[in-house]
């Protein structure tokens, strides 16, 4: 690796949050024991208290995903009554009621749904993309790599909720749920791909790559069986935290009006409603915000405590 | 040097006219008749509308409406609104507005973010380290509309100490939505600044100046912190050209008429002209800032050289 590349490397890993320490050639690698990054990696994580609330905080919101009627104590989302509008949250209502008067407590909790289909939809396709163009830049270098490189550029200036908003609004996706998702992946993959970019040119000039090349190994095989897998790392750590900033990004463009639109339960929707109610009712947007805020803790907590384990250099 | 940031200079204008393109072609795809939308309840008739399509280029193909536009701009013209208001006097309105919040949340960041991150990184896994680490952690983790709301709940409605909205009360209207806005970056500055201090407390040079007997004083203010404070340096001033940009949600929820404010509404009321210009604007801002972010590495820091 030249300086430069070098340079970009810790810069995009900056940016990212996700340190791997791949940029400092100067890690110890010589210590008595040789274990498998994963293996360290594991036993580090057991050991996390903050990954533990953060896989615990995970899992329930999966769960609320997949089966709210576990949480929503018997109530239906949509059997509302006027008379119980904007009720304080009581002994059998434990989050009130909302303007309609429906049980809060239900509504909150059939959130979860649409927002971790899009939190997981949209990280999927910044994956995707971030993979494909960012190994493709980065393994093939030259020409390919600086017209790749400013396209990522061109995207990356441009803001994610600013983007977001403008393809919403111009309604070319729609909009549903599929087309949030699209509309955040598509302004929200720049950092992944100058992570793999960067990772697969630091990969690239390593011995193995080299023996692998020898042995008269394609271009293609080099790329998908030594190196990917060797630029993984930084990689996972940036899409677990980024399924909680894309969570956010989601109920910010729904609260704005250009996300999901009613009749749609959502986290976004719920906040926007109680919002000109602050002063009366804020039991209407303490509890979407505080659901939405633990959900999007859970996946940065992962996210911090993986980096963590996965950093060599907090190894001592 | 030079050759490096003129280099840096020539890459930015395919980065500018493709980014401010690709807004245009997604203005351009916005659904219904900005014109006839103008009328309300009296239809206008066909010939003002045809007038005023030809006035605004509307019957042209994108690229072409596109090149007609680069045009005008090179000339200093960012076009008119569809009621005639010049687009630039928009921006010179709106601009001091998000300056000032710019301004508000640097500062916020700058003090509070290095002055937890020295405490933290002096004694690491200390007690000040661990709460700057989880408290670091709860910030980023609270999305920027929440915050908003808890700011106003809480330091505006229950103790009333800000405005919570608008901009009658001078700077103190720009405290609440100036911390929100830092709040993020807040988090990154303090975690930054203690990882970079306490990997240079293990450095030789370090070790050097204790040797020597100098007081710990001096050796954390002048020769630890100089050198750890150079990425912490570089972050903000790249964070400062985000910011302008990322002003929308906060400028949106505490009712600022900044620029942000401005192209949330301009993309509602589908204002082509207006959201490209200021679009335009701030991916200058971007662009520029982390230019200015590169040189000022290599500057701070003699070990890097770019030619």
């Amino acid at each position: 690796m030249t300086e430069q590349q070098q340079m970009d490397l810790r810069r995009d890993e900056v940016e990212a949050g996700a340190q791997t320490g791949l940029a400092s050639p100067s890690v110890d690698v010589t210590s008595g024991r040789q274990n498998s990054l994963w293996g360290d990696a594991w036993r580090d994580l057991r050991r996390n208290p903050l990954f533990w609330i953060g896989a615990v905080l995970g899992l329930s919101f999966l769960l609320m995903a997949l089966v709210p009627q576990l949480f929503a104590r018997g109530a239906d989302p949509r059997d509302c009554d006027l008379s119980n509008s904007n009720q304080k949250p009581s002994a059998e209502h434990w989050f009130g009621f909302d303007q309609q008067g429906c049980d809060y407590l239900a509504n909150v909790v059939h959130g979860a749904r649409n927002s971790l289909i899009i939190g997981l939809l949209a990280v999927a396709v910044v994956l995707v993309l971030g993979v494909v163009v960012g190994a493709i830049a980065g393994f093939y270098g030259r020409w390919l790599d600086g017209l790749l490189s400013r396209l990522t550029d061109i995207f990356y200036a441009l803001p994610l909720i600013l983007g977001a908003l403008v393809v919403l609004r111009s309604g070319i996706l729609g909009r549903g749920v599929v087309a949030v998702a699209i509309a955040l992946a598509a302004f929200g993959w720049m950092t992944a791909m100058r992570l793999v970019r960067s990772q697969v040119i630091a990969v690239k000039s390593s011995d193995y790559v080299a023996a692998a090349r020898a042995m008269g190994a394609s271009n293609r095989r080099i790329l998908v069986r030594h190196i990917l897998p060797n630029a993984v790392a930084p990689v996972l750590v940036y899409t677990t935290i980024t399924i909680g900033v894309l969570i956010a990004a989601e109920a910010t463009l729904t609260f704005l009006g250009v996300g999901l639109q009613r009749p749609a339960i959502s986290w976004g929707l719920q906040i926007e409603n109680g919002q000109s109610l602050l002063r009366t009712a804020p039991h209407l947007v303490l509890f979407p915000s505080l659901v939405l805020t633990l959900t999007v803790m859970a996946f940065i907590m992962m996210g911090d405590a993986l980096r963590d384990a996965l950093d060599p250099r907090q190894r001592a | 040097m030079g050759r490096y940031i003129a280099r840096r200079l020539l890459l930015t204008i395919p980065v500018l006219i493709g980014a401010s393109f690709l807004i245009f072609a997604l203005v351009y795809a916005l659904p219904g008749d900005p014109i006839r939308a103008l009328g309300g309840e009296r239809p206008l008739s066909p010939a003002v509308v045809a007038q005023l399509r030809e006035e605004f280029n509307l019957d042209d193909p994108l690229v072409v409406q596109y090149a007609k536009y680069v045009g005008d701009l090179l000339q200093g013209d960012l076009g008119t609104d569809f009621r005639g208001r010049e687009v630039s006097e928009t921006i010179t309105q709106r601009l001091p507005v998000t300056l000032r919040l710019t301004v508000v949340a640097i500062a916020i960041e700058t003090v509070i973010g290095i002055i937890a991150g020295v405490l933290a990184g002096i004694r690491r896994n200390g007690f000040l380290d661990n709460l700057v680490l989880v408290s670091s952690t709860l910030i980023v983790s609270v999305p920027i509309l929440v915050l908003a709301f808890v700011a106003q709940f809480v330091l505006g409605l229950q103790f009333g100490w800000f405005p919570i909205a608008g901009i009658n009360e001078g700077w103190l209207s720009y405290v609440l939505p100036g911390l929100v806005l830092a709040s993020g970056s807040l988090a990154y500055v303090a975690r930054l600044t203690r990882t970079s201090i306490a990997e240079n407390l293990r450095a030789d040079y370090v070790r050097t100046a204790r040797a020597k007997g100098l007081p710990n004083r001096t050796v954390i203010g002048r020769h630890t912190l100089r050198n750890s404070l150079i990425p912490v340096v570089t972050f903000i001033g790249a964070d400062i050209g985000t910011l302008m940009g990322g002003a929308i949600v906060t400028e949106t929820v505490f009712n600022l008429p900044g620029i942000g404010r401005a192209v949330f509404d301009s993309v509602q009321a589908q204002e082509g002209a207006v959201v490209v210009g200021i679009v335009t604007l701030m991916v200058f801002f971007f662009i520029f800032f982390n230019l200015v972010v590169d040189v000022l590495y290599a500057v701070l820091d003699p070990r890097i050289r770019y030619d």
